[in-house]
């Protein structure tokens, strides 16, 4: 994958006038997550983690985002979304279901648990749950393409761009209170933005720019 | 003294009480205000301080009225309770749960509602536009939909008195409608995404604008001027957005109005003569009973008439106000469709508030094959969102999700504001389900029209269209989105045919009123709350004249 903010760290911002304390408090407390699990068993957590692990790739080079452990957690505070689909159990139970159908599934066409899978079997189990082509009495009348649509999807792409990590990867600016911008036309940078590397340029340029962005 | 000492946690405990309420633009300060027993009997009772609730309770308190007003959200205080954080202010949101179903069903929560004072307008997105006057008239001027029992010259002086309390920010002319006066506030400077729709807008020939915007564009009382952090839907931390919350709850506390924060009402009750007598409320873990009046129900579409059906007694088997049968029913979105793409200069989005231009050309041209109209804004969706918007309607995830997600500074995109058709199926109605205070849950059901379907076919090449016309590459589009409620406690003219009359009094029970979204007949091409408030600014002044007549408690 390119990277296009080479060195850009919104956490840089954190003691600026970017950040109140209100947010500070919420980013602490979300990069000292519970590791988990609290909520999942010791096999729905091989398999969640191992599905996480294919719904947002991680690169090696970097602590990865602890995204499972964003899922743990909200299911164990039980904090819901305002809404649930008739069909859908609710949201942990339906967690618990649907991953036990997958492991099961797994284990039916491949002879093995989900997390054990090369990464391109379980690719092709989850396009199979995305095409509600995963059915059976495990899944308890949820179909599995509307779990992974509004369960799967939402829960662990939420907590993954719920991460700076994932805001300096795109190059968002991040918290902004109270100091907020002030440049707002096209191709005008305020100094506390990061600076993307434009592919023909030179990574130096970006990364050594980056390091003063705060 | 740390953060904890003097504010503590906004969902702990009631914040509005021993005489005091948080002064929302001083960290850790305090305005008096007025309490009243829950045997005293009050004026009136409103539940829910948003949009409606909030500018009905500040309009009766200086109107020298006693009212409470209910909210079962907590009382924030943005300058210190307000994180730059999309999910940290999931907080703001009605989580609660709701079933959904229905082939378009809708998603909730942070979708739609609020619960907190100030109510939805605490994270809403300041786009405050006016009615096309036609609208009010839609039966009989456009052939759809139902006719609003209110004049449409009569609400042209109630927005401008809501976008005088509301200082909007706006352009000095406005290119469609009736004349109105210039906004009180200059408009917003229009940022790089703002631009793109301008560029699209101007290839097609449509006229486009600066969006009036309630927040602020120079200083106005304890407001600092916006400082275009682009947080908006996520509560405005540094008090320059004008939410119910800032404008009308600090004046009606001013003018004796309590406000009571943490306060569900789970039940309006009614007397053998069939006039209401007071709300149960349920606060720090205890039911309690509120004396009043008259009572207000401002929860918005979904939670007015849930709270209406819950009141159902022996006398009012189905609900109160329900002898229509219309309670819950013709519940309507907008339609919220957007198209998107790519372009090559940087445009970072994030910044300003989320739509700095606006074209509503097809609100007020009727060559089209269908009914109603719609706007289209620029977008400016934070990186949740925004992967919300890549996984649902491209389906990305993978690898593939994450590399177009570093694109994010090069995209931008326009959402429609659509006008949705009533149709009775598309209702509130009870689950078995039970909440957390042991009240049964909402079910809503939810399908567009045909005439929905064309409309949203028709704006999504218009976007698209205007997209291409303006340079934007790799264009795509979001078939499915929907926002703003309305409809489901209609006025009218009929007993029949409406739940409230066109002062939002119920035909059934004299002393019972609704004052929010649900009242809308329809709910055409512009988002709400500018409208909701203008209604409820006419409310007060209605209550007012029909008090001075004797004419306020009227028999069932
Ligand atoms: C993300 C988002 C962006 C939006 N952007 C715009 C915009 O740009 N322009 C625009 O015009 N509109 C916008 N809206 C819509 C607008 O906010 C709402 O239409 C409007 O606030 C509705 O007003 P209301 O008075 O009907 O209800 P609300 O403002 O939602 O207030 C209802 C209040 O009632 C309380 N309540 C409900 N039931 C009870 C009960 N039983 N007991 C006690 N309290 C109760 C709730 O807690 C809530 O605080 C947006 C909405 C959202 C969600
Ligand atoms: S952009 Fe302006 S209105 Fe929006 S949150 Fe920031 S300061 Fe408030």
């Amino acid at each position: 994958m390119t990277d296009r903010f080479p060195g850009y760290d919104v956490l840089l911002k954190r003691n600026t006038l970017s950040w109140n304390e209100a947010t500070r408090r919420a980013i602490d407390a979300r990069l000292s997550v519970h590791p988990g699990p609290r909520f999942f068993s010791s096999d729905e957590w091989k398999t969640l983690r191992a599905l996480c692990g294919r719904i947002i790739p991680q690169p090696a080079d970097r602590p990865p985002v602890p995204i499972a452990a964003y899922i743990d957690e909200k299911m164990f505070a039980n904090r819901v979304d305002g809404y649930r689909f008739a069909q859908m159990l609710p949201q942990g139970e339906a967690w618990k279901a649907a991953l036990a159908a997958l492991d099961a599934a797994a284990r039916e066409r491949r002879k093995l648990p989900f997390h054990e899978l090369p990464p391109a079997d379980q690719d092709v189990m989850i396009s199979l749950m995305a095409e509600n082509r995963l059915v059976g009495p495990l899944w308890r009348g949820m179909p599995s393409q509307l779990f992974f649509a509004r369960r799967v999807l939402h829960d662990v792409v939420n907590a993954y761009y719920s991460h700076p990590t994932a805001w300096s990867e795109i190059g968002w600016g991040g918290p902004a209170s109270p100091r907020g911008y002030v440049r707002l036309d096209a191709d005008r940078r305020d100094p506390w933005e990061a600076v993307e590397a434009h592919p023909e340029e030179e990574q130096d340029r970006a990364r050594a720019e980056n390091r003063h962005v705060v | 003294m740390s953060f904890e000492d003097h504010v503590g946690d906004a969902f702990a405990e009631p914040r509005a009480r021993g005489g005091r309420a948080p002064d929302v633009f001083t960290p850790g300060g305090y305005v008096p205000m007025r309490q009243y027993d829950d045997d005293e009997e009050v004026d009136f009772a409103i539940v829910g301080t948003g949009a409606g609730g909030g500018t009905l309770l500040c309009r009766l308190a200086e109107k020298g009225f006693t009212a409470i007003g209910f909210d079962a959200g907590p009382f924030f205080r943005p300058l210190e309770d307000f994180a730059s954080d999309e999910t940290e202010q999931t907080k703001l949101y009605w989580t609660g749960n709701r079933i959904v179903e229905g082939n378009d069903w809708l998603i909730m929560g942070a979708k739609n509602s609020g619960r907190a004072v100030g109510g939805s307008t605490v994270h809403f997105a300041m786009v405050s536009l006016r009615f096309r006057p036609e609208w009010f008239k839609a039966r009989s001027k456009m052939g759809y939909g139902a006719d609003w029992p209110l004049d449409w010259r009569e609400m042209w002086r109630y927005y401008e008195e809501a976008e005088q309390a509301l200082a909007i920010s706006g352009p000095i002319d406005y290119p469609w409608g009736p004349k109105r006066p210039r906004y009180p506030y200059r408009a917003h400077p229009v940022n790089a995404a703002g631009m793109v729709l301008a560029r699209g807008a101007e290839a097609l020939g449509m006229a486009w604008s600066p969006t009036p915007l309630a927040t602020v564009s120079a200083p106005r009382g304890k407001s600092p001027p916006c400082v275009y952090r682009g947080f908006c839907r996520f509560g405005c931390s540094t008090n320059a957005k004008q939410s119910a919350l800032i404008v009308w709850i600090p004046r009606a506390m001013a003018a004796g109005a309590e406000v009571r924060d943490l306060a569900m009402v789970g039940r309006i009750e009614t007397d053998r003569r069939g006039l209401a007598t007071g709300v149960h409320y349920r606060r720090e873990g205890q039911w309690r009973f509120q004396r009043a009046r008259n009572v207000v129900v401002a929860g918005y579409a979904v939670e007015t008439p849930r709270l209406l059906l819950m009141s159902a007694n022996d006398r009012f088997p189905d609900g109160l106000a329900n002898s229509s049968g219309l309670v819950g029913k013709n519940l309507m979105t907008q339609p919220n469709q957007a198209v998107f793409g790519e372009v090559d200069e940087e445009i970072r989005w994030y910044k300003a508030p989320p739509s700095t231009t606006v074209t509503e050309h097809w609100n007020y041209d009727d060559n089209k094959d269908f009914h109603g109209g719609y706007c289209w804004m620029a977008q400016g969706p934070l990186p949740i969102e925004w992967a919300t918007v890549l996984t649902g309607s491209r389906g990305l995830w993978g690898a593939a999700l994450r590399e177009e997600m570093t694109k994010y500074n090069h995209m931008v995109g326009v959402k429609m504001v659509g006008e949705a058709m009533a149709d009775e199926r598309n209702r509130v109605t009870l689950d078995e389900e039970k909440d957390d205070d042991g009240l049964p849950i909402a079910r809503i059901h939810y399908a567009w029209t045909q005439n929905d379907e064309a409309l949203i076919r028709h704006a999504l090449d218009q976007m698209e269209l205007s997209m291409k016309a303006a340079g934007v590459r790799n264009t795509f589009r979001q078939e499915q989105d929907a926002n703003h409620l309305g409809g489901t406690a209609r006025m009218g003219d009929d007993p029949r045919a409406s739940v409230v009359d066109a002062d939002c009094r119920s035909w059934d029970i004299g002393n019972l009123w609704v004052c929010d979204g649900s009242v809308f007949p329809t709910v055409g091409g512009v988002n709400p709350s500018l409208t909701i408030q203008a209604v409820a600014l006419r409310t007060a002044d209605r209550i007012e004249q029909l008090a001075k007549r004797g004419e306020l408690c009227r028999r069932a």
